[in-house]
């Protein structure tokens, strides 16, 4: 059983979908990839999971429960934590008090977790008391992507993590991605930086117009002329 | 120099404490609900009123009447919320500034059919000034009280938003409203909890202005132009920057009729309540993001 | 003329004043999308100046030039327009709430402008002994003719708006509304389209100040008060139909007759109770506006155009943006 899987997904934010019948899933352990070029709807794809706009045909289902259309606070609850691709952090909070918030619906003590995600990202552990709108924009993504792990989710949904960084930085993300997988978090992320973004996933998807085009391991995308053809060419 | 610091500095420090818990609430309610809530001032006078009607019956201090006052405006503000605010979530904010300004209307008439308009006044009697500094420094009691109370529902608010889940939620949603409802915050929560909050300090200045001059049915009205005033002058949006900037501007108010220059007031007294005004336009020209930068949208 | 007959003129004389208040804001909110919550000050600077202009020489204040007036209309509507000038150049860039608050203030200055400054204004007292138009005519026809030249007036107005809404700088207007963006983009400077529709708008308000004045033959500081000015002309304007010029008429009129009636049907309680009923009927008018706001939006006369969208985000509002 899959831990997400979309299923002939048609989605968009009024009269027009956007995606057209688009399906793929991430098995435990995996990092999926879904590259693709402008306006391909790899975002809207995230955000439909996440209950972001309304899906007018197809399933999401997570493990073994349907999540179709579920409203974004409840879709945390269920141990989805999604990072979007800008405004991911709390600005006038400290750090610590954004992991604290990514925490807000766990009943229990999240305080032994907040002592492993500094263990994870020791930069943060440094600033953690800095509001975060201060930090670089790679520290930014840190924190972001900290915060969401806060809940311990049964699997991530990142949406290009590595926009507006700066090559240095990038690498360091993608870096934390395999880092994250590494710990068992299965993730689904969707990237601008195809080459550098196959490097490190198991599976991935490329989506054009909305809809499924390729997919394969992450080694046979990057080899594939077409898929070469298409974002490789040019791109760093 | 003494008369300036005990007529007119001291005056102007406790105007400014009233100033400043009001914009606090009413910086609190733009920051996570997005809109200038013109009923605010009538929130002060309802908690003022209910303050008066509980000392007529239990003969209790003021400050303590107001404890139980503060309760019942709370629960008023959350019904005033679900009935005529919540429905308007999804639209643009200009709906709940109007359907705030009906409800100024709609309090204010409420409480003049209750209770009539006269003036009533909370603390009767004159209250001697305590000297302090060999009797150079004078200071009513009541005054002592004021700005005692002000420190500590100020230090109040402050624990509030920077130790407890629900603050820091206040201040993410204040922040971010996208953000904290993909985190999973409880956004209606949280504005029930600001809603409270807003509405104790409303009640807490509506008491304290009560007790320095009268409860009166247009105590809140008012109060309404210096407290934008002074949230526009401590940023919008930042609580504390309000705090200041009502600070500031009740000290300019009374310091305006000292006779700086020979012995008339340096700004007839009439026109005091024009400085607020003045200031307000003076930062909406020059820095309209306000002293501690808040938002401009 | 019976009194009955002489009731309804004085009805629908003080009705189409607030007609003319209406339309005015109609162009301020329902076409620009701008809060102005000052009406009273617009109104008030309208009427004394035309009162200052046109009175007859008094002791006690400057002015009673005794200008014809229409000259005092005239003045009345540049005064307000200037002041709308003032107030607009800082504000209208500025987010709405700015403007509400900006004008609730001009509105407060201007009124302990008029209380004070006696020398000007006869300070709290107020100026009587003021001229009114078709005072010549024999009585009850000069109530008549009064009436006559306001929903003159008011026609005048709305025909105005009308046309100015399908001129081209209505075609911009109405641009600026659907698509700000797009406005600025194809080089309309957004600001100085809402400034002139203010200001427009606030020179209106001035003109039905002036008349409000003659038809008291009286005017003071408390005479504009903010709850039976501004208050009941943004209810009469949600409640007709923000937008729709046909609809601030129709809202104005009908408000008023309610207002009216209700005062009436008060008035005839035991003095106690009839004061205390005053607040009650705001209450009810207040309520009356949320109601429609919530339920009626498009008010009873809907327009035919879309109605002003704001586009901040906020607590509890879902985020929509396609990216």
């Amino acid at each position: 059983m899959s831990v997400l899987r979309l299923e002939g997904i048609d989605a968009g934010y009024g009269d027009h979908p956007i995606l057209h019948g688009v399906s793929l899933h991430v098995d435990a352990g995996e990092v999926v990839v879904v590259i693709g070029p402008n306006g391909a709807g790899k975002s809207t794809a995230l955000k439909s999971v996440f209950g972001l706009l309304t899906i007018t045909r197809g399933r999401v289902v997570l493990g073994d429960e349907d999540i179709t259309n579920t409203p974004p606070e409840r879709v945390v609850t269920r141990g989805v934590c999604y990072v979007p691709q800008t405004g991911n952090v709390f600005v006038n909070l400290s750090v610590q008090e954004n992991l604290e918030m990514g925490a807000y619906v766990r009943r229990d003590d999240w305080r032994p977790r907040l002592a492993e995600i500094f263990a994870m990202f020791p930069d943060l552990a440094e600033k953690r008391r800095q509001p975060a709108g201060s930090l670089s924009g790679g520290q930014r993504q840190m924190v972001a992507m900290g915060k969401a792990l806060m809940l311990e989710p049964r699997i991530l949904l990142l949406d290009e993590p590595t926009a507006g960084l700066s090559p240095k930085y990038r690498g360091e993300i993608f870096e934390t991605v395999r880092r994250i997988n590494a710990a068992g978090v299965p993730i689904l992320m969707v990237e601008q930086n195809a080459k550098q973004a196959l490097g490190i996933a198991d599976r991935a998807y490329v989506l054009v117009d909305g809809e499924n085009r390729h997919e394969g391991t992450g080694p046979a995308l990057m080899a594939d002329r077409e898929v070469a053809r298409m974002f490789l060419g040019g791109r760093d | 120099m003494w008369e300036l610091f005990n007529f007119y500095l001291i005056p102007g420090i406790v105007l400014g404490c009233i100033y400043a818990l009001g914009a606090l609430g009413i910086s609190l309610t733009f920051g996570i609900l997005r809109f200038s809530n013109f009923a605010h001032g009538e929130m002060m006078m309802l908690g003022a009123y209910f303050t008066f009607t509980i000392v007529g019956l239990t003969g209790w201090h003021p400050l303590a009447a107001a404890l139980p006052a503060m309760v019942l405006c709370a629960i008023v503000a959350l019904g005033l919320d679900r009935a005529f605010f919540k429905p308007f979530r999804q639209a643009p904010t200009i709906m709940l500034v109007i359907a705030s300004f009906g409800l100024m209307l709609m309090i204010r008439s409420a409480v003049q059919f209750f209770w009539g308009v006269s003036p009533r006044p909370l603390m009767p009697g004159i209250q001697r000034p305590q000297a302090f500094l060999d009797g150079a420094l004078l200071i009513a009691p009541k005054h002592i009280w004021i700005i005692g109370t002000t420190l500590l529902v100020m230090l109040a608010v402050h624990l509030l938003l920077t130790r407890t889940r629900t603050g820091k939620a206040m201040r993410a949603v204040s922040d971010s409203p996208e953000l904290a409802r993909l985190t999973g915050i409880d956004v209606e929560a949280v504005i029930r909890a600001t809603w409270v909050v807003g509405a104790v300090t409303a009640v807490a200045a509506g008491v304290m202005l009560a007790m320095d001059t009268q409860v009166e049915t247009l105590m809140g009205f008012k109060m309404l132009l210096p407290m934008f005033a002074a949230a526009i002058l401590g940023g919008i949006g930042r609580p504390f920057g309000a705090v200041a900037g009502g600070l500031v501007i009740g000290v300019v108010e009374e310091m305006s009729a000292y006779p700086f220059i020979g012995t008339v007031p340096l700004l007839n007294p009439a026109y005091k309540s024009g400085i607020a005004f003045g200031i307000m336009v003076l930062m909406l020209i020059w820095r309209p993001s306000g002293l501690f930068k808040g938002r401009v949208f | 003329m019976d009194g009955y007959a002489l009731y309804v003129v004085g009805l629908l004389t003080a009705g189409g004043i607030y007609a003319i208040l209406a339309l005015a804001l109609n162009l301020q909110w329902g076409f620009t999308g701008l809060f102005n919550a000052g009406i009273a000050g617009f109104f008030a600077v309208g009427a004394y100046v035309s009162v200052i202009l046109t009175a007859p020489e008094s002791p006690t204040i400057i002015g009673g030039y005794g200008l014809p007036l229409v000259v005092g209309c005239g003045a009345a509507m540049i005064a307000s327009g200037l002041v709308a000038w003032g107030i607009g150049r800082v504000c209208i860039r500025l987010r709405s709430d700015y403007l509400a608050i900006a004008t609730i203030g001009i509105a407060e200055i201007l009124r302990l402008v008029f209380k004070n400054e006696s020398w000007a204004t006869n300070g709290p007292r107020g100026i009587a002994g003021i001229p009114k138009a078709f005072e010549w005519v024999p009585y009850p026809w000069n109530q008549v003719a009064f009436l006559g030249m306001v929903l003159a007036t008011v026609l005048v107005i709305y025909l105005a708006l009308e046309t100015a809404w399908r001129s081209p700088w209505g075609r911009v207007m109405t641009a600026i509304r659907d698509s700000e963006a797009a406005a600025k983009a194809s080089g309309k400077d957004v600001e100085r389209f809402r400034l002139e529709s203010f200001i427009l708008g606030a020179a209106i308000m001035g003109l039905g100040g002036a008349y409000f004045a003659q038809y008291l033959k009286y005017f003071g500081p408390e005479t504009s008060d903010p709850t039976s000015v501004t208050f009941l002309v943004w209810v009469m304007l949600i409640m007709g139909g923000s937008g729709n010029n046909r609809g601030a008429v129709l809202g104005a009129l009908l408000l008023w007759a309610i207002w009216s009636a209700t005062e009436l049907l008060t008035s005839m309680l035991p003095p106690d109770w009839a004061v205390r009923s005053a607040y009650l009927r705001i209450f009810l008018i207040g309520l009356v506006l949320q109601v429609v706001l919530q339920r009626y939006s498009k008010g009873i006369l809907p327009e035919t155009r879309p109605a002003v969208v704001g586009t901040s985000t906020r607590a509890g509002a879902t985020t929509g943006n396609a990216t």
